[in-house]
C-alpha cells in the first residue's frame, strides 16, 4: 500500500491559481465521495488552507493514482489540465510521509512556525472522518502527523518567537522594562494596529492604560474598553510622565513630542526608563526623542526588525525540527510494510507453526513407548490441522488483496495473533485529545 | 592536597567559564543547569582548598598575592552564586566566571613562598577586615559586571540591533535593579571594613588611621560608591551614569588591590 500526496501551495502556485482549486469545506463531502470512487484511489483526504491545497490518499499503483488526482483536481474545478499541472508537486512513499510531517509542523508555511496549520489540518481529516473517506492507513497517517507536530512544538522553539509587530513591540518592553506587571501604557490617538498594540500589553499584564484622542468621547471609548482612564489631547503632555510605555499613532502632520518633552518626562520620572513607539505615518515622535537618555524610541519599520529576526531564528529550529521528522518517518515506514498481504501471511503460518511445534514436543517428549510411526502421524496430522485452519483466512487475504479492505483485515490479524507488537500508544493518545 | 584541590578547581572554573559563554549563543536549559552544577562544585573544591590551606598555616591564607587572588575569585565566585539564585540571570556568569577564572589563573601562575605570618596580623580584627573588604569587592565586581552588560545592551537599544546577544542579554531594568543591589550590599560591608581595618590598625600601630596608601584608595573607593549610592537615592541616577561610575569604581578597587601594597603587611 502507498501514501500518495498531490497539491499546490504558496511556494508553487499565486493566490489566483490556489482560489480556484480551493475545495470550499461546506461541501467537502462531494469531492471527498469523487476522490475515493477514483479508479486504484483506496483512502483519501483534502486539505485546503488559502495557502495550500492537498490531496492525500493511498493506492496501489503510485503512477495512476497520482495522475488520476491530478485530473480530478481539474476537472472538479473545471479548469484546463495542461494550465493546472505546472503547479501541482506529487509525493510517494517516503517523500510523501516526510511532506505531510513537514506541513503539519509547520515547516513548509509561509511564516515557518505559525501555529494554524496543525488545526487546519486536523479539521481536513475530521471532515475525511466523518464522510468515511479515511481508513485505517490514512487514520493511522494523520495521528501520526499531528503527534509529530506536537513533538516539533514541545522539543523546538519553532513557534516561540515573535512574529508579529505587536507582539514584537511587547517583547521589546520586556528588553527595557522587565516585569510588565506595575507598568502603564499610553495610547495616543486612535489606530486599529495602536489598539491591538495596548491589548497585548494588557495581556501581558500591563497594569494601567491611558487614553487620549483629539476626540474625548473616542478616548473615553476607549479607556472605557480597556478599563483605563481618558486624558484630555490639550494636555497630554501633563501626564505622560505617569506612562512607561507610549504607543502613538496620531494623524497630525508634525511631530506631537519633541525631545524637550522627552527630556521633562524622563527628569520627572527620577530617570526611570520610558519607552515609545511610533506607529504614525508622518511620525507623531520626533526622532530626536531617542537620543534623550533613559528614553527609547522605535518606529514600526524597527519592530518589522525584531520580526524578520525572528523569523531567522526560526530557520535554525527548523533543522532540530527536521531531525525530528526523519526519526518518526522511519517509524511509520515500517508499520506501513507490515500492512502488505505476502508477509503477513508468511508470519501468521509461522506463528502457527510455532506455536504446533511446542506443543508437539510437549506432547512427545512425556510419552513413554511411544508406537514406533506415531510422531510422523502426530506431526502429520497438526500439520493438516494448521492448514487447514489457515486455508480460509489466507484465501480471503490473497482475494482481497486489491481492495481497501485488506488493511483492515491485516492490520486486525496482526492485533489479535499478536504478530508484531504495534505502537499504538502514541496515536491512542492524540486520539483523546 | 592544597595543591590538588586548587588544580581542580582551576579546571572546573575552566568548564563553568566555558559553559556560560556557550550559553551566549546557545539556548539550552540543560547548558546552563551544568554550568551551574559544573560552577558550584568548582566553587566548593575552591573553598575546601582555601580552608585547607587556612587550617595548615593556621591563619587566613591572604599574606601575598597569590593567596589574595584567590580569595578575591572564591569571593566573587561565591557572591555570583548568590546573585544568579536570586535573580536568575544566566548570562552574567558569561561575564562574571571568565574574570573569577583569569583571576584564579593568574594566582596560580605566582609561586611566592607563604610568608610566615607577622605578629601583626595576628588579630581577630585582621579575619574580620580582610573577609569583609573582600565581600564587599566581589560585589563591586559583579555590579561592574552587570554595568557592561547593561551598556551592552543599552548599545544595542539605541542602535536598534536586534542579534542573538541582545535577546539573550536581561532586561536593562533587571541589570539597574542588580547593580543597585550590589552597591547597597556591597557598600555597608565596605564600611564596616574600613572600620574594623582601622580598629586593627591602632591595634598594630598604635593609630586608627595611618595615612598608607592602602588606606588612602580605600577612603576613595568608598566615597565613590557613597556618591554613586547617594545619586542614585536622592537624584535618581540610574543607567548609563550609574553604570559608568560603577565601572569607574570598580577600576580603582583593582587599582588598589594590585598596585597598593599594605604598609602594614607587607
Amino acid at each position: 500500500m502507498n501514501i500518495i500526496v498531490v497539491g499546490l501551495s504558496h511556494k508553487t502556485a499565486t493566490v489566483k491559481i490556489r482560489e480556484k482549486v480551493a475545495f470550499s469545506p461546506n461541501q467537502i463531502e462531494t469531492p471527498l465521495a469523487e476522490l475515493i470512487s477514483l479508479d486504484g484511489i483506496i483512502e483519501g483526504v483534502i486539505v485546503s488552507t488559502c495557502n495550500r491545497v492537498e490531496i492525500y490518499a493511498t493506492t496501489r499503483d503510485i503512477a495512476g493514482g497520482i495522475a488520476r488526482i491530478k485530473r480530478f483536481m481539474a476537472e472538479y474545478h473545471h479548469l484546463q489540465f495542461e494550465e493546472l499541472e505546472p503547479h501541482l508537486y506529487s509525493y510517494h512513499a517516503e517523500d510523501a510521509i516526510r511532506h505531510v510531517f513537514r506541513v503539519a509542523s509547520s515547516l513548509d508555511s509561509m511564516v515557518v512556525g505559525e501555529p494554524q496549520i496543525l488545526g487546519q489540518i486536523k479539521t481536513s481529516y475530521g471532515y475525511a472522518a466523518e464522510y468515511k473517506s479515511s481508513g485505517i492507513i490514512l487514520n493511522r497517517f494523520l495521528h501520526k502527523a499531528f503527534s509529530v507536530a506536537k513533538r516539533v512544538r514541545t522539543e523546538t522553539k519553532i513557534a516561540s518567537s515573535a512574529v508579529s509587530v505587536a507582539f514584537a513591540a511587547v517583547e521589546l518592553a520586556k528588553k527595557i522594562l522587565g516585569d510588565l506587571s506595575d507598568k502603564t501604557v499610553m495610547l495616543i490617538g486612535a489606530g486599529e494596529m495602536c489598539e491591538l498594540a495596548a491589548k497585548h500589553f494588557i495581556n501581558s499584564g500591563a497594569k494601567g492604560v491611558m487614553v487620549t484622542n483629539r476626540t474625548f468621547e473616542r478616548a473615553e471609548r476607549l479607556a472605557e474598553e480597556f478599563g483605563g482612564e481618558a486624558v484630555p489631547f490639550e494636555s497630554f503632555l501633563e501626564h505622560l510622565h505617569r506612562a512607561d510605555i507610549v504607543l502613538s499613532s496620531t494623524g497630525a502632520p508634525h511631530c506631537i513630542i519633541g525631545p524637550k518633552d522627552a527630556e521633562e518626562v524622563v527628569k520627572r520620572r527620577r530617570f526611570n526608563p520610558i519607552f515609545f513607539i511610533d506607529i504614525a505615518v508622518p511620525r507623531d515622535i520626533d526622532p530626536k526623542v531617542d537620543d534623550v537618555e533613559n528614553a527609547y524610541l522605535f518606529t514600526v519599520d524597527h519592530l518589522q526588525e525584531i520580526v524578520q529576526a525572528n523569523l531567522a531564528q526560526r530557520g535554525l529550529e527548523a533543522e532540530k525540527a527536521e531531525e525530528i521528522i526523519n526519526q518518526e518517518i522511519g517509524q511509520f515506514h515500517k508499520w506501513l510494510s507490515t500492512l502488505e498481504v505476502t508477509p503477513t501471511i508468511v508470519s501468521l503460518r509461522n506463528r502457527f507453526d510455532e506455536i504446533r511445534r511446542a506443543e508437539l514436543e510437549k506432547t512427545i517428549s512425556g510419552w513413554k513407548d511411544l508406537p514406533p510411526d506415531a510422531e510422523k502421524r502426530l506431526e502429520a496430522l497438526t500439520l493438516a490441522m494448521m492448514n487447514k485452519l489457515l486455508h480460509a483466512p489466507t484465501s480471503v487475504l490473497k482475494q482481497a488483496g486489491q481492495g481497501g479492505r485488506v488493511d483492515l483485515y491485516i492490520d486486525a490479524l496482526r492485533q489479535l495473533f499478536g504478530l508484531e507488537a504495534l505502537r499504538r500508544e502514541d496515536e491512542e493518545l492524540e486520539l483523546e485529545e | 592536597m592544597t595543591h590538588m584541590f586548587f588544580i581542580l578547581t582551576v579546571a572546573l572554573y575552566c568548564c563553568a567559564a566555558a559553559a556560560y559563554l556557550a550559553c551566549l549563543v546557545r539556548t539550552s536549559s540543560l547548558l546552563t543547569r551544568w554550568a551551574g552544577r559544573i560552577l558550584a562544585v568548582g566553587f566548593t573544591a575552591h573553598l575546601l582548598s582555601t580552608i585547607h590551606l587556612a587550617v595548615n598555616m593556621k591563619y587566613l591564607p591572604l599574606t601575598n598575592m597569590q593567596e589574595s587572588l584567590s580569595f578575591f575569585s572564591l569571593a566573587v565566585v561565591g557572591g555570583f552564586i548568590f546573585f544568579e539564585r536570586k535573580y536568575k540571570v544566566t548570562t552574567l556568569g558569561s561575564f562574571i566566571i571568565p574574570v573569577a577564572l583569569l583571576m584564579l589563573t593568574a594566582s596560580s601562575t605566582l609561586h611566592e613562598q607563604s610568608r610566615q605570618l607577622p605578629p601583626i596580623l595576628q588579630s581577630n580584627w585582621f579575619w574580620f577586615h580582610a573577609l569583609l573588604a573582600f565581600a564587599s569587592y566581589a560585589c563591586f565586581t559583579i555590579a561592574a559586571g552587570v554595568a557592561v552588560m547593561y551598556l551592552i545592551q543599552r548599545y544595542f537599544l539605541k542602535t536598534k540591533h536586534f542579534g542573538a546577544l541582545f535577546q539573550k542579554l536581561p532586561s536593562l531594568e533587571t541589570m539597574d535593579d542588580i547593580s543597585y543591589r550590589c552597591l547597597t550590599v556591597g557598600w555597608p560591608l565596605l564600611t564596616v571594613a574600613i572600620i574594623s581595618g582601622s580598629i586593627w590598625s591602632d591595634q598594630a600601630m598604635g593609630s586608627y588611621w595611618i595615612w598608607d596608601r592602602k588606606q588612602t584608595w580605600s577612603l576613595i573607593i568608598w566615597i565613590i560608591y557613597a556618591a554613586l549610592l547617594h545619586g542614585r537615592i536622592t537624584i535618581g541616577w540610574r543607567g548609563k551614569r550609574a553604570a559608568i561610575l560603577s565601572i569607574i569604581g570598580f577600576i580603582v578597587v583593582l587599582f588598589t588591590f594590585f598596585g597598593m601594597k599594605h604598609s602594614i603587611v607587607w
